[in-house]
């Protein structure tokens, strides 16, 4: 191309000068306006729309030099000349398109010729077409006419047919039992029969379907009052007699009266739980799934919709599962309270998760039923119930181990080792206990397992360990043990003759154990058992321990007082039943005194098997000599002063009671503390008393005054060791012997080396 | 009045004792008659007397040497008759006997005149009769017929009731008739009342735990509790308001109260004493108000109020109770009254055998003990008044 001539640095806006030359020739100038309007000012512009030649001329001339204006024009001529060939070669193209078109618009012209005869021709065919049509046409439209005609009467007379034939094919399924065909046959006829009935063949046939469907019917209802039909086919037979227009109102009654009976035929047979649920209430469900499904979520059509079954159904299906899960309900509580042995409770716990998760089924089916909640409350009472009967058990169970306690106190007496027993008993009493009370909680801890249904029930939760478990159970059984255990002091009457000494201290012991570790531990084994949280108040540990320590004091308070009296007995019978004035010169303790001490020791043994030893003051290693030669010397000879100095009547009295002013009053009968010696101390103490008061209202002579003497002085030998404070023996046996001597008659004591010879022999 | 007017007056007496009754026929002066026991010396017969607007003791020692004195008991008519059970040795055997004896009639002056005196030279006791029992051995008690003209006793001796008639100035004794209480064992009448309801027609005895009536027309028993108590009944009383009420009490440190018409259990039990309970009296005004003595050497005072004749406090009439308002409300409130221990008393240091109210004044008793140390006390003026008002 000769624009390839055109110097390099001009050529890319010369190319497109050259584009917007033409476009502007073509009138296309939407690119570049603002470009072309900051050129089109100057006139100097060669290529701008005003550029004035001779403006061009002059400034040329006057701007440059000769030489330049040389290069100028010879620059010019070059541009000139390539513009030309373009130009040139513009024209040519333009010339040869042209060309091609014209012959094309050629071509055309004769190829349009020949398709209009084409055209003409179809046409012409057409016309044809069309009229050969309708004449074909015009012939068939008669038999068209006849064949139409033809089918209607065709199909009319196979309705008629069906009409005719519909009472023998009812009667035909009648007979085959296949109602749902009847029904559906019965079904589609109606209308019509209906419609016609007033031309008498067609009402023949209607009376006759009637009178079928009404036996249909019939059967259907007998089949429905039958009791042997299942549920299944009862609610199919439901469903037919719905669509044959009876009153939905009266089915439903029937239906669930029937379903009644048959439940209730379950009912009567019910024994035991598992058939309960298995059949009962599988069977009360399956009512229920088919009575909704029949009554109540099948899709209303026709005039069904329209008389709102499901809101009537579903009030007379409440009613019906209350009544009769009522009376189950009443079965089943009678029957779990049959339910009185406590031997295993996971049975009755099984049973009674299996009733609770059936139940949970009818909530699913019924959601606004009260059954399930009515079912749950039957589990709680079952569980109370429970908790009472096992409290009972416990409670049996104490009363037959201490009934073996105390064949087992009276058994071993005759051997030799029998007091040695008791700390043995002690021990497995209480083990017996404790286990015993592990085990039902145990038992009872089934009722809050995780697998269970019901453990999840807020009553479960917290009422049942709490107020149940804690408080009915284990405190109860608890404060029964102290209770009966203050009852022993109380009805065994005051000669202590129903309850054995022995069995008294022994449950002391018991109570005591239970005050310092076993209370605390049984609680807090349940608390941590049941996971009790206390949501009412509940008996607090310390009350329960205070309430043991009580009985315990009890116990021991009426054990000392028992053995006081067993004691007593002895000394007032001894004391009241001789003639002391016409005693002989005493040569021997009496048997009575020696019993007393054996008694004494035997006492101690057994109190030493069960309680600690105590505190006692210091005494001397040899002090019952010591003591002795105190009052029968010293003291002794000043008592005796009176009766040779008959001026001085009141020496006796002013000692006795500067004595009494300084020593501390003694209670006879007053509690004593847990430990042995405090034990030994009440009972020596409520001996001697006796002893004293006994001797205070006989008379003595002179042998009788040197008995009593010789008798306190063996007491004395034998009784201090036992004693807290070995001054208190000395102190009643002091008053003992003074009493004796004021009594006396002829009061001349004896020597005191007697005294201790006839003590030594024994 | 003083201010230390509630504290207890102390008198002490020579000789060990455990006899006490209050002078039945003395309505004026607060008198009490103690009688000692002594093997040794001459036994003497105090009489207390109580000046209540002095806070002080008067006495008079009479002599009463037949032997030492176990019983005492004034004659409800004349108060200058009493009887005794004391008892004598002879040959080596003891017996209690009982005899009526009159107070000589110039005691009371000579010993105003010279108290000191009459220790030295105590006037002796007039020997009316004796009881003589020496075919029913010995005597527990006498008892006079209650609100009776002193003309009727019963002794009770061993096993045997005896009822005697007092003739000629109460100079002659003659039984009546006698009951003998049959049995097993050897039974011996510890104690016995005579009841002063249905015209003194019952009496009410103590054996070893067994507490009897007996209706003094046939002499015959009329009911029996056995096992009354758990030990020796020690004594008896009657609710001097209630006709079918008792007290009792004995060696299991109780104090019983039976109604007799319902005799399996006794009503009411208390058990305050920490030894046995020797003796148990009713206020003869306010029968809530009882007494017993202990020989835990206390006396208990009790306010039993709900078996009393009083059980909802004093009545108040309708006239009274726009005056008392106030305190009829409080009345109200306190309804019904609680049993109550009002005072324990613990002026005694050794046993206390005996307790009696004053037949004059019936806020005011007297305890004894064996040691001799008799004392006299005040129902605390609070609940005196709460009781009259």
């Amino acid at each position: 191309m000769s624009s390839a001539t055109t110097p390099p640095d001009s050529d890319p806006t010369g190319r497109r000068r050259v584009h917007s030359m033409l476009k502007l020739y073509y009138g296309l100038n939407e690119e570049g306006t603002a470009a072309e309007q900051a050129e089109s000012l100057d006139p100097c512009d060669i290529n701008g729309p005003h550029f004035d030649p001779e403006v061009y001329l002059n400034k040329l001339r006057k701007d440059c030099s000769l030489c330049e204006l040389m290069d100028h024009e010879s620059c010019m001529v070059k541009q000139i000349r390539s513009l030309d060939s373009d130009m040139q070669t513009l024209v040519y193209e333009n010339y040869n398109k042209f060309i091609s078109a014209t012959d094309t618009i050629r071509k055309m012209k004769n190829d349009f010729k020949k398709m209009e005869d084409e055209m003409d021709c179809l046409s012409a065919n057409m016309a044809a077409i069309t009229e050969f049509s309708a004449r074909i046409s015009g012939t068939l439209q008669d038999q068209h006419a006849q064949i139409t005609k033809l089918s209607g009467v065709h199909t009319l007379l196979r309705k008629l047919q069906f009409l005719f034939e519909l009472p023998a094919r009812l009667n035909k399924c009648l007979e085959l039992q296949a109602y749902a065909q009847a029904v559906s046959a019965h079904r589609r006829a109606r209308c019509v029969l209906q419609q016609y009935s007033h031309m008498p063949s067609f009402r023949g046939i209607q009376d006759d379907c009637h009178v079928i469907m009404e036996q249909l019917a019939q059967q259907l209802r007998q089949k429905f009052r039958d009791g042997g039909s299942s549920a299944k086919d009862l609610s199919e037979c439901v469903e037919l007699l719905l669509q044959l227009d009876e009153p939905a109102e009266e089915l439903c009654d029937k239906f669930l009266s029937h379903a009644q009976s048959r439940l209730e035929a379950d009912l009567q047979g019910l024994e035991f739980i598992d058939r309960g649920c298995n059949e009962f209430v599988s069977s009360l469900c399956l009512v229920i799934a088919s009575y909704q499904e029949l009554f109540i979520n099948r899709p209303q059509e026709g005039e069904l919709a329209s008389k709102n079954i499901p809101e009537m159904a579903n009030g007379k299906l409440h009613v019906f599962v209350d009544t009769l899960a009522a009376r189950y309900f009443s079965l089943v509580e009678r029957r779990i309270q049959e339910e009185k042995g406590v031997g295993d409770n996971s049975l009755l716990v099984r049973a009674l998760d299996r009733f609770h998760r059936r139940l949970q089924a009818i909530t699913k089916l019924l959601p606004g039923s009260a059954v399930p909640s009515h079912g749950t409350e039957i589990v709680v009472r079952a569980a109370r119930e429970r908790i009472k009967q096992y409290l009972s058990a416990l409670q049996t169970f104490y009363h037959d181990s201490l009934t073996d306690v105390r064949q087992a106190l009276a058994a071993p007496r005759l051997a030799v080792g029998g007091a040695s027993a008791s700390g043995e008993l002690l021990t497995s009493l209480s083990n017996f206990i404790l286990n015993q009370l592990k085990s039902v909680l145990a038992s009872v801890h089934l009722f809050t397992a995780k697998d269970i249904t019901f453990s999840n029930k807020p009553y479960f939760k917290g009422e049942f360990c709490s107020q149940g478990v804690r408080e009915g159970l284990v405190v109860s059984f608890i404060k029964f043990i102290c209770q009966s255990s203050r009852q022993y002091c109380e009805s065994a009457g005051d000669r202590g003759g129903s309850t054995p000494p022995a069995l008294l201290l022994l449950l002391s012991r018991l109570c005591l154990d239970y005050e310092t570790s076993t209370i605390s531990y049984i609680l807090t084994l349940t608390d941590e058992q049941f996971l009790v949280q206390h949501h009412t108040p509940v008996t607090p540990v310390t009350a329960l321990c205070a309430e043991a320590r009580e009985a315990a004091q009890k116990l021991l308070n009426h054990y000392v007082k028992v053995q006081g009296l067993i004691i007593s007995q002895m000394l007032r019978k001894s004391v009241e039943t001789r003639d002391w004035v016409n005693t002989i010169e005493p040569r021997n303790v009496r048997a009575v005194m020696k019993r007393v001490v054996e008694d004494t020791t035997s006492i101690d043994v057994q109190v030493g098997l069960l309680y600690e030893e105590g505190v006692r003051k210091a005494h001397s290693s040899d002090s019952s000599k010591r003591t002795f030669s105190v009052y029968s010397s010293s003291r002794q000879q000043i008592r005796y002063a009176p009766s040779y100095t008959p001026s001085a009547p009141m020496d006796t009295n002013l000692l006795s009671n500067i004595h009494k002013l300084f020593s501390e009053r003694i209670d006879i009968f007053s509690p004593v503390e847990f430990n042995k010696v405090s034990v030994l101390t009440g009972i020596i103490k409520i001996s001697l008393k006796t002893f004293l008061e006994c001797v205070r209202i006989r008379t003595f002579g002179r042998y009788g005054l040197q008995q009593i003497q010789v008798d306190c002085h063996y007491l004395q030998m034998y009784l201090w060791r036992f004693v807290s404070d070995e001054n208190l023996v000395h102190f009643l046996l002091d008053e003992i012997v003074g009493s004796a001597a004021h009594r006396c008659l002829d009061p001349s004591p004896m020597e005191q080396s007697v005294i201790e010879v006839i003590c030594e022999r024994g | 009045m003083k201010m230390d007017d509630d504290a207890p007056v102390i008198y002490g007496l020579e000789f060990q004792a455990r006899a006490l009754t209050a002078q039945t026929a003395e309505t004026d002066a607060i008198r009490f008659l103690v009688g000692t026991q002594s093997l040794k010396f001459d036994n003497q017969i105090h009489i207390i007397d109580f000046d209540d607007e002095n806070n002080m003791i008067n006495k008079s020692v009479l002599l009463h040497d037949a032997g030492e004195i176990w019983h005492i008991s004034g004659s409800p008519a004349d108060k200058a008759v009493l009887t005794t059970c004391y008892s004598k040795t002879s040959e080596n055997r003891v017996l209690t006997c009982a005899a009526v004896w009159r107070m000589p009639p110039e005691w009371e002056s000579g010993s105003h005149e010279s108290p000191d005196d009459s220790s030295n030279n105590p006037q002796t006791l007039e020997l009316l009769c004796h009881l003589d029992n020496t075919a029913h051995g010995s005597v527990a008690c006498v008892l006079w017929e209650p609100l009776g003209d002193g003309k009727r006793v019963i002794s009770l001796a061993e096993n045997h009731v005896l009822l005697w008639d007092l003739q000629e100035s109460s100079t002659k004794a003659t039984i009546s008739s006698t009951a003998t209480l049959e049995g097993k064992g050897q039974l011996k009448f510890t104690a016995g009342k005579w009841s002063p309801h249905h015209n003194s027609t019952q009496l009410v005895t103590a054996n070893d735990t067994a507490i009897r009536g007996w209706d003094l027309r046939s002499m015959s028993q009329i009911y029996c509790i056995e096992n009354a108590h758990g030990q020796l009944v020690r004594d008896l009383d009657f609710n001097p308001n209630k006709q079918y009420y008792l007290a009792s009490c004995g060696d299991d440190c109780k104090v019983k109260f039976w109604d007799v018409r319902h005799i399996n259990e006794p009503v009411k039990c208390l058990e305050e004493h920490s030894h046995w309970v020797w003796s148990v009296r009713y206020n003869h005004s306010h029968d809530q108000l009882l007494l017993t003595g202990s020989s835990d050497s206390r006396v208990i005072l009790s306010n039993m109020v709900s078996i009393s004749s009083e059980p909802f406090g004093h009545l108040v009439d309708d006239d009274d109770l726009s005056d008392n308002e106030e305190n009829q409300q409080e009345d109200k409130g306190k309804e019904p009254l609680q049993d109550s221990i009002i005072a324990t008393y613990e002026e005694h240091e050794d046993s206390v055998y005996a307790v009696e109210w004053s037949a004059a004044d019936p806020w005011l008793f007297a305890s004894l003990s064996y040691d001799g140390r008799l004392v006299i006390n005040r129902v605390p003026r609070a609940l005196k008044y709460r009781i009259l008002l």
